[in-house]
C-alpha cells in the first residue's frame, strides 16, 4: 500500500504557512509549470517514438509535483542537482522548452549544444546542476554544493534528488555520512515511485518502515511525503529546507510518487512488473495534476475553462519547442572537439601549453 | 637556490596558494590534525585551521565527489588520496563527474579540482596499494594529469594546477617526498611552472631517455653509468605533465639523438610510453636509427616480496641493459 492509499485521516497542507502565503496567481502558476512539464514530456515521447529523439527518454510523468513544489520554494541561494529524469527538474528551474527539446534532438541550440541529451540538461545560471546518468552519482555533487555555500556563508540549500533505485548505492550512503557529519545544509529528495527500474522497492531494498527511515543511522532528520498532493510536498520541503538555512542540517524527504511509462521509454517490460489496475489507480486517484486542478477549482481560484487554457497552452508551447528542435542545425563534427577543458576553450596560455587531444 | 625535501617543496607551493586564494581548500584523510599520512601536510592546520585543511573519513567515493561539487560552485579544493590506488573507490566521481560534467553540459560548468596523492609502487605494499594510473586517467578527454619528479618542480606544478580551472590528477611518489634538491628563493618571485611544459633534465647527442615522475631519477642515473661506462651520451627528458603533453620536447630530442628508450613506472600496455611511442613513430619515422624501445614495470599486479620488487620497477640497470640493446 502506497502512502497516496492509506486510509489515516488526512492532513490538509493547503492550511501550513509556506501554503497560505501563496497567492491565486502563485498556486495557478504551480499548476501551470506542473502542465507544462506534462504536455512537454508528451511531445518528447511522441517524437521520441518517431525516431526523432535518440538514446533514453527517462519520462517525468505523474512525478511532476514533486520538481514543482521543491523547486517553487528556492530562493536565488537554494540549488538543485538530480539524475537522468531531469526534464521537469529543469523546466522548474527556468530552462525553456526550445532548449530543453533541442537538447534532446541532439541539436546546437540544446542546452548543452546537443552534447549531454535527454540525461544531461544543465542550467547552472538557473542554479540547476544536472542531469546526471550514473544512478546515485549525483549524490555526492549535491554534497559538495552545499559545502560550496556553507563554506562561502551563504544561506542557501541544495536540493538533490534521487529515485529509489538510488538508496543502496554506496555514494549515497557516503554522502549521507558526511552531510550529518560536517552538518551541510543538503536535503536529499528520494522521489519513490516504487521501482528501480523494473525491480520493486520490496525486491531491491531491505529496510525498516520506509527508505527515509535510514536517515536514523546517521542522525539525520527524515520525513515521508505524499506526492500526490504538492502542498504537501511544498509543506514538509519548507521545513527541510528552513533546518539547512538555520541550523545547517540535512534532511532525507521520501516523496510517494508514481510513473506511468517505463523506466524509459525504452523499457520493454513496463507493463508486465506493474499490474494495469495499479498504474490506472494512481492515474485517476493519485495524479498530481489533476488533483490540484480540482483543488484549486474547489478554492475558486480557478475555473475548468481556465485551467483546460492553461494547458492549452502548454501543449501549443511543447508543439512550438519540438518545430524549433526540428528546424535547429545540428553540431558540427568541429564542434566534437570543443568544451572539453576550460582552458582551450578560454584559449588562455594553459589551454595554449601542451597537447591536449590525441586524435589519429 | 634552497634546498628542500619534496615534500617541503610540495608543502610550501600548497601554503602558498592557500595564502593567495581564499577559495583554496585542502582536503582528505588525515590532513589536517594527524599531519598528513606522508607529512606533506604537516602544520597546515595549525596554520590555517578548520575551514581550510579538513580531515575527512575514509569515503572517498563521499568526499572525492564532494570535493567535485563544490569546485562547480566555485571552491577549490585539493584533495589528496593517501594513495592514487585508492581511485578505483572514487572511480566514477573521477571520471563521470570530474572529467565529463563540463563536456555533458556544453561548456558551462568547470571543475577547478586538484586530486593529489602518491602513486608508485616499490615500497612493499603489495598490488592494491601499488597503482599507478598516469595512464589510465591520461586516456579520459576533460581530465589533466600531472606527475613530477623533483622538488622544484612538484611546487611549481602544484601552484599551476590548483591555479587550472579544470580537473587535475597530480601524481607524487613516496620515496621521492624524502629526495632533496634546489628550490628557487622566494625572493625571486613566484614560482609557477605551467602545465604541458617538459624539460630537459641533461643533455646529450647519442640517445634520449624519455620518463616522468621518479623514473626520470633512474633514467639520470642510467645516463651517468652509459656515460661513464658506455661512452654514450643520453638526453633525459622528463614530461612533467602527462595531459597535456609536451610532444614539441619529444620530437625535438628524438630528431637530435635519433635513438629514444621511454622509462615508464606504469604498465606497457596502454601505458603513457605507448602514447609517447605513437607520437615518435608518427612524426619522427624518418629520423630513427633504432626502434624505440621502452622500459615499463612488468606486466603483473605489483609484487610483495622486498627481494625482486624493485626488478618489477624500472631501474638504471634495466634502463642500461635496454639501451644497449639499440645504441
Amino acid at each position: 500500500m502506497s502512502l497516496a492509499d492509506s486510509q489515516y485521516a488526512r492532513l490538509d497542507f493547503a492550511t501550513s504557512p509556506i501554503n497560505r502565503a501563496l497567492t491565486a496567481e502563485q498556486k495557478i502558476g504551480l499548476l501551470t509549470q506542473m502542465m507544462r512539464i506534462r504536455k512537454f514530456e508528451q511531445a518528447s515521447l511522441k517524437y521520441y517514438n518517431a525516431g526523432r529523439i535518440g538514446g533514453f527518454l527517462h519520462l517525468y510523468i505523474g512525478q511532476e509535483s514533486v520538481a514543482v513544489g521543491t523547486i517553487s520554494l528556492c530562493t536565488p541561494n537554494d540549488h538543485t542537482i538530480t539524475a537522468y529524469r531531469c526534464h521537469g527538474h529543469g523546466l522548474m528551474s527556468g530552462m525553456n522548452m526550445n532548449e530543453c527539446m533541442a537538447e534532446l534532438f541532439g541539436k546546437a541550440t540544446g542546452s548543452a549544444k546537443g552534447k549531454g541529451g535527454s540525461m544531461h540538461l544543465f542550467a547552472p545560471d538557473k542554479n540547476f546542476w544536472g542531469g546526471h546518468g550514473i544512478v546515485a552519482g549525483q549524490t555526492p555533487l549535491g554534497l559538495g554544493l552545499a559545502y560550496g555555500l556553507k563554506y562561502k556563508g551563504i544561506p542557501g540549500v541544495a536540493l538533490c534528488y534521487l529515485g529509489d533505485g538510488a538508496v543502496n548505492q554506496g555514494a549515497f550512503h557516503e554522502s549521507l555520512n558526511l552531510a550529518a557529519l560536517f552538518e551541510l545544509p543538503v536535503i536529499y529528495v528520494i522521489e519513490n515511485n516504487g521501482y528501480s527500474m523494473g525491480t520493486s522497492q520490496k525486491r531491491s531494498s531491505a529496510y525498516r518502515g520506509c527508505l527515509a527511515q535510514r536517515a536514523e543511522a546517521y542522525d539525520m532528520e527524515w520525513d515521508l511525503v505524499d506526492g500526490s498532493d504538492i502542498y504537501e510536498v511544498r509543506a514538509k520541503t519548507h521545513i527541510a529546507m528552513e533546518r539547512a538555512r538555520t541550523e545547517c542540517r540535512p534532511t532525507i524527504l521520501e516523496i510517494s510518487t508514481y510513473r506511468y511509462y517505463g523506466h524509459s521509454v525504452a523499457d520493454a517490460n513496463a507493463k508486465k512488473y506493474r499490474s494495469p489496475e495499479e498504474i490506472e489507480n494512481y492515474k485517476n486517484n493519485h495524479d498530481p495534476i489533476s488533483t490540484f486542478r480540482t483543488r484549486l477549482i474547489q478554492e475558486g481560484v480557478i475555473t475548468a475553462e481556465q485551467a483546460d487554457a492553461i494547458n492549452k497552452l502548454a501543449t501549443e508551447e511543447a508543439a512550438a519547442a519540438v518545430v524549433f528542435a526540428d528546424q535547429s542545425p545540428a553540431p558540427s563534427i568541429d564542434d566534437i572537439m570543443k568544451d572539453v577543458y576550460w582552458e582551450v576553450d578560454n584559449q588562455t596560455e594553459a589551454g595554449r601549453t601542451g597537447r591536449h587531444f590525441f586524435n589519429d | 637556490m634552497r634546498t628542500l625535501s619534496y615534500r617541503e617543496a610540495l608543502r610550501e607551493g600548497l601554503d602558498e596558494e592557500l595564502a593567495r586564494d581564499e577559495n583554496v581548500v585542502l582536503m582528505g584523510e588525515e590532513v589536517a590534525q594527524y599531519n598528513g599520512a606522508y607529512k606533506v601536510t604537516e602544520g597546515l592546520w595549525q596554520k590555517w585551521g578548520d575551514k581550510r585543511i579538513v580531515d575527512t573519513p575514509i569515503s572517498e567515493a563521499g568526499f572525492i565527489g564532494m570535493g567535485i561539487g563544490a569546485s562547480m560552485l566555485g571552491i577549490r579544493p585539493v584533495m589528496e588520496l593517501m594513495f592514487w590506488s585508492f581511485h578505483s573507490v572514487a572511480f566514477d566521481q573521477m571520471v563521470n563527474n570530474a572529467g565529463c560534467v563540463r563536456y555533458m553540459s556544453g561548456g558551462l560548468i568547470n571543475c577547478p579540482i586538484v586530486v593529489r596523492g602518491p602513486a608508485n609502487g616499490g615500497t612493499g605494499v603489495g598490488a592494491t596499494h601499488s597503482h599507478i594510473p598516469e595512464g589510465l586517467f591520461a586516456a579520459f578527454p576533460g581530465i589533466k594529469v600531472v606527475a613530477p619528479a623533483t622538488p622544484a618542480d612538484v611546487k611549481g606544478l602544484i601552484k599551476a594546477s590548483i591555479r587550472d580551472n579544470d580537473p587535475v590528477f597530480f601524481m607524487e611518489n613516496t620515496l621521492l617526498y624524502g629526495t632533496t634538491g634546489p628550490v628557487p628563493d622566494l625572493e625571486d618571485g613566484d614560482h609557477v611552472i605551467p602545465l604541458g611544459l617538459a624539460d630537459l633534465k641533461r643533455e646529450g647527442s647519442d640517445l634520449s631517455l624519455i620518463a616522468h615522475g621518479r623514473s626520470v631519477l633512474h633514467a639520470l642515473e642510467a645516463a651517468e653509468i652509459l656515460q661513464r661506462d658506455h661512452a654514450i651520451s643520453c638526453d633525459v627528458l622528463d614530461l612533467r605533465t602527462i595531459r597535456p603533453l609536451d610532444q614539441d620536447a619529444i620530437l625535438a630530442t628524438v630528431r637530435k639523438t635519433h635513438r629514444a628508450v621511454l622509462v615508464d613506472e606504469s604498465k606497457a600496455f596502454g601505458g603513457v610510453s605507448a602514447m609517447v611511442a605513437t607520437l615518435i613513430q608518427d612524426h619522427c619515422f624518418d629520423d630513427l636509427d633504432a626502434p624505440v624501445k621502452r622500459v615499463c614495470t612488468l606486466d603483473a599486479p605489483a609484487i610483495y616480496s622486498p627481494f625482486v620488487e624493485n626488478d618489477q620497477l624500472p631501474n638504471a640497470k634495466r634502463i642500461v641493459a635496454q639501451v644497449l640493446t639499440i645504441a
